[in-house]
């Protein structure tokens, strides 16, 4: 196999194993692979949140995750990366998005794996929607989010 | 025709997921976003209110940009509150 960017948005779940095995048998070049898993949280939501719906633009949403992994690329020396973002209803504790980069040395996976996420919170079209008994309540971007892309240099 | 899209809560308050709208309104084009916004936003209280520059990103043809972007006819415009995803 060879490197490769991987770039999807999906209703379905995700298995972390086999997105691992398929990044780390990618290449015999990099001794790097750092993965993020973001997942469904009950903190600062209410007591009765059964979980989330998660909106999205769907002719824009990929082309900015292949954005995001393209200026990441271009500042880093990276291997493969793989972006998977979770549409539709989600439920406590349920994962939403898996961010795996590999890289010859540690410190460009790191970076770019954050970057990705960073990036990803304030440029790519989603929307969170918590869904509870009482109804449903659309989540507000938070200022900390917009201020650590805006970090990056 | 312009192709207007809305998404997260703004669709929710106005009620409107999808518009087309001429680029030619009483003679004159709308050729920034800015007017575009403008136009959108008298179309009621909640569409003033959550329209409004700094409450409402848009995206043309997919692209998030600024308000002073030309606009031309057939361009997809999309407005939507800052994003939550990840």
């Amino acid at each position: 196999m060879s490197h490769f960017t991987q770039i999807s948005v999906q209703i379905q779940d995700f298995d972390f194993a086999y997105q691992y095995k398929k990044l780390r048998d990618s290449n015999n070049s990099d001794g790097a692979l750092v993965t993020f898993v973001g997942l469904v949280r009950d903190m600062n939501l209410q007591q009765s949140v059964s979980g989330l719906f998660l909106e999205h633009y769907p002719a824009m949403t990929e082309k900015v995750l292949n954005e995001i992994v393209e200026t990441a690329r271009a500042k880093w020396h990276l291997g493969s990366v793989s972006v998977i973002h979770r549409v539709g209803h989600l439920k406590v504790s349920d994962q939403i998005v898996f961010v795996g980069v590999t890289s010859q040395h540690r410190q460009s996976a790191f970076h770019a794996n954050e970057f990705i996420m960073d990036y990803l919170k304030t440029q790519a079209p989603f929307w969170k929607k918590e869904t509870t008994t009482q109804g449903d309540k659309w989540i507000e971007a938070k200022v900390s989010d917009m201020q650590k892309s805006k970090d990056w240099p | 025709m312009l192709k207007i899209l809305f998404f997260g809560q703004l669709k929710d308050v106005i009620k409107t997921e999808y518009l087309e709208i001429d680029i030619i309104q009483n003679g004159k084009q709308l050729n920034t976003v800015a007017k575009l916004r403008s136009l959108l936003q008298e179309k009621g209280n909640a569409w003033n209110e959550y329209l409004a520059y700094g409450k409402a990103l848009v995206a043309v043809n997919q692209e998030l940009t600024s308000d002073d972007t030309v606009i031309n006819d057939a361009d997809e415009v999309a407005f939507f509150p800052p994003v939550t995803g990840g």
